[in-house]
């Protein structure tokens, strides 16, 4: 195992996180606040409870994820496309590591910065809803996997990517709609029945139904499924850069 | 001296279906500077990088150090610096930090001491904190040579170190890549100079449309190159070299009309004052004299014309 190379990728990705440390932050803290007031304050005040927990809280796991998953494609995708853009990549392909451990050191700072950042939302959380957390360890576990796994996955897009517009299709058009669509802001089971049937093929349904479980100890669907759904998810993106690493896909002429 | 670098029969056909190296057997032997020198489009960056690891081979072997490329990557790829042509940097990060990154991704701890030494080295210290974008061109393509360095590679490969320097920078290069040879690191460098070649290496690659077409000692080499030709026509024609004449090189031209002398322009002398008198003493007469040189491109014509 080169170690050193996956702790020099780290070290050096988050020397970059930290030198644009405030855009880094205030955006998604800024926009976070934002939905607190839209949604939390304007619209919630119509809506009296969902479930039993006032409408303010129970959006606070939806848009910790909301921002948790953008971020990790983001900034795995944008992490690994900038050297194959500015061409210094060659450095990487020419290095004594495995695809293990170019991804493991992209994929850890990338995941990182987003744990960063939703733990940073759910601090400013606490200034607008009266909240409270039934399993943070479960919570942190959730918040973990989720960074990890879209981590992975924006990775992959960054590798696929062949030129900005695309970097940043998949996190528009892909991600940003399956959260909305994910019951980051409602309970599914809100909706009509089949709209509900339909839901189940979203994964990010499996990750806030669970996230949110951590926080309140209820769920949309049941516990198991958001750990399986989790971690079929990281088994495929792993699988996936494997087989790119294997065949050079995009990256290797 | 034992080969540091084996390659047999290796070739690359691009996905566009390009074959840009047909099949490339070639020796480097440890310690030497080996130059390949070949014009724009030979193969050359295809040969380095499918040896590096950057492009994926088609065919053949490459070991270094005994490690074969592909099968133990990793313990081939440590002993191996490689400096690209095109100068890929990160713009916005500070000189010592992307060196120190190139260290710890080839697997070394952190040694701070060798990163200082290789920077002074390369007259780089007083940029240490610098961003890559505050530097020269000259200065970036250093930057590229110190990550090389940083880890103590066996085997150096520089692709065209030379490409837009200046002159000065030029030698300072050629005397950093013999200090490295000192310190017992294997170099090959590409380029299209010859001057430069002759200038370090100690051995000469001609490489040209995906082939290796020779590989020779310097002084071999500049041997060949520095052949130049006289030729002295005649008043009269003559059938045959006279027997006075018999200890130069000395071939008869077309019809008898002239007589054609190869010499080495870099001997101690070249004999042509005596050879112009010993001519005229055989009674011959002289119409004209022309001299010409074989060029690179000579050689190359030459050797392909009898490679087919
Ligand atoms: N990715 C690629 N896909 C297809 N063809 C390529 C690719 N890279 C290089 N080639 C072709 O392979 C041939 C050899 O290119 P290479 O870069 O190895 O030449 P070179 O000897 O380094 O030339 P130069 O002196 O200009 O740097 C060229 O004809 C080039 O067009
Ligand atoms: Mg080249």
């Amino acid at each position: 195992m080169n170690l050193e190379a996956v702790r020099a990728i780290y070290v050096f990705e988050m020397a970059r996180t930290f030198r644009t440390l405030l855009q880094s932050i205030v955006s998604p803290v800024l926009s976070t606040s934002l939905y607190f007031v839209v949604f939390g304050a304007a619209i919630g005040s119509r809506i009296d409870e969902v479930e039993g927990i006032s409408y303010g809280a129970f959006i606070v796991p939806g848009l910790i994820m909301l921002s948790v998953l953008v971020q990790s494609v983001s900034n795995a995708s944008f992490g690994i496309y900038f050297p194959k853009f500015i061409g210094t990549i060659y450095e990487l392909l020419s290095a004594p590591a495995s695809f293990l451990e170019i991804t493991a050191g992209y994929v850890l700072a990338a995941a990182t910065k987003s744990l960063m950042i939703g733990l940073i939302i759910l601090g400013t959380a606490f200034f607008f809803v009266d909240l409270q957390i039934a399993h943070p360890v479960w919570m942190i576990t959730f918040l973990v996997l989720t960074c990890l796994s879209f981590s992975l996955f924006g990775f992959i897009i960054g590798i696929w990517a062949q030129n900005f517009e695309q970097l940043q299709l998949v996190p528009l058009l892909v991600v940003t709609p399956l959260v909305f669509l994910g019951g980051s802001f409602y309970s599914i089971t809100m909706l009509p029945p089949v709209w509900q049937t339909v839901t189940l093929f979203n994964p990010v349904v499996y990750l806030v139904s669970g996230f949110r479980w951590s926080f309140f100890g209820m769920s949309d669907v049941a516990l198991g499924w958001s750990l399986a759904a989790i971690v079929l998810f990281t088994a495929l993106c792993i699988g996936v850069i494997w087989w790119i690493f294997r065949t050079g896909y995009r990256i290797r002429g | 001296m034992p080969a540091i670098v084996e390659i047999r029969d290796l070739q690359k056909t691009y996905d566009s279906g390009f074959t840009a190296l047909k099949s490339i057997d070639l020796d480097i032997r440890e310690g030497e500077i080996l130059a390949l020198l070949g014009p724009n489009g030979a193969g050359k960056t295809t040969l380095i990088s499918a040896i590096c690891g950057i492009v994926r081979q088609t065919a053949g072997h490459v070991t270094v150090g005994g490690h074969d490329t592909i099968a133990q990557y990793r313990g081939a790829r440590r002993l191996i610096g490689l400096v690209p042509q095109e100068i890929n940097l990160e713009p916005f990060e500070k000189v010592m930090n992307t060196v120190r990154f190139s260290r710890g991704l080839f697997g070394r701890p952190r040694d701070d001491a060798h990163i200082e030494k290789v920077l002074r080295q390369l007259s780089l210290w007083d940029k240490r904190d610098a961003k890559v974008i505050e530097l020269s061109g000259g200065m970036k393509r250093r930057v590229l040579i110190a990550k090389a360095l940083s880890h103590e590679p066996r085997v150096l490969f520089l692709d065209e170190p030379t490409a837009g320097v200046d002159v000065e920078l030029r030698r300072d290069m050629w005397e950093t890549v013999r200090k490295l040879q000192a310190d017992g690191v294997t170099i090959i460098l590409t380029t299209h100079y010859i001057e430069e070649a002759e200038a370090i290496a100690d051995r000469i690659g001609i490489i040209a449309q995906g082939e290796i077409l020779l590989v020779e000692k310097k002084a071999e080499l500049m041997r060949r190159l520095g052949a130049k030709q006289m030729v002295i026509e005649l008043q009269h024609p003559t059938e045959r070299i006279p027997e006075q004449l018999a200890g130069y090189d000395l071939t008869l031209g077309k019809d008898g009309g002239s007589l054609v002398y190869t010499y080495d322009t870099q001997g101690e002398r070249t004999g042509i004052t005596k050879l112009l008198s010993d001519i005229s003493a055989a009674g011959l007469q002289l119409r004209d004299v022309q001299t010409r040189q074989s060029s690179l491109e000579d050689i190359f014509t030459d050797i392909v014309r009898k490679d087919s």
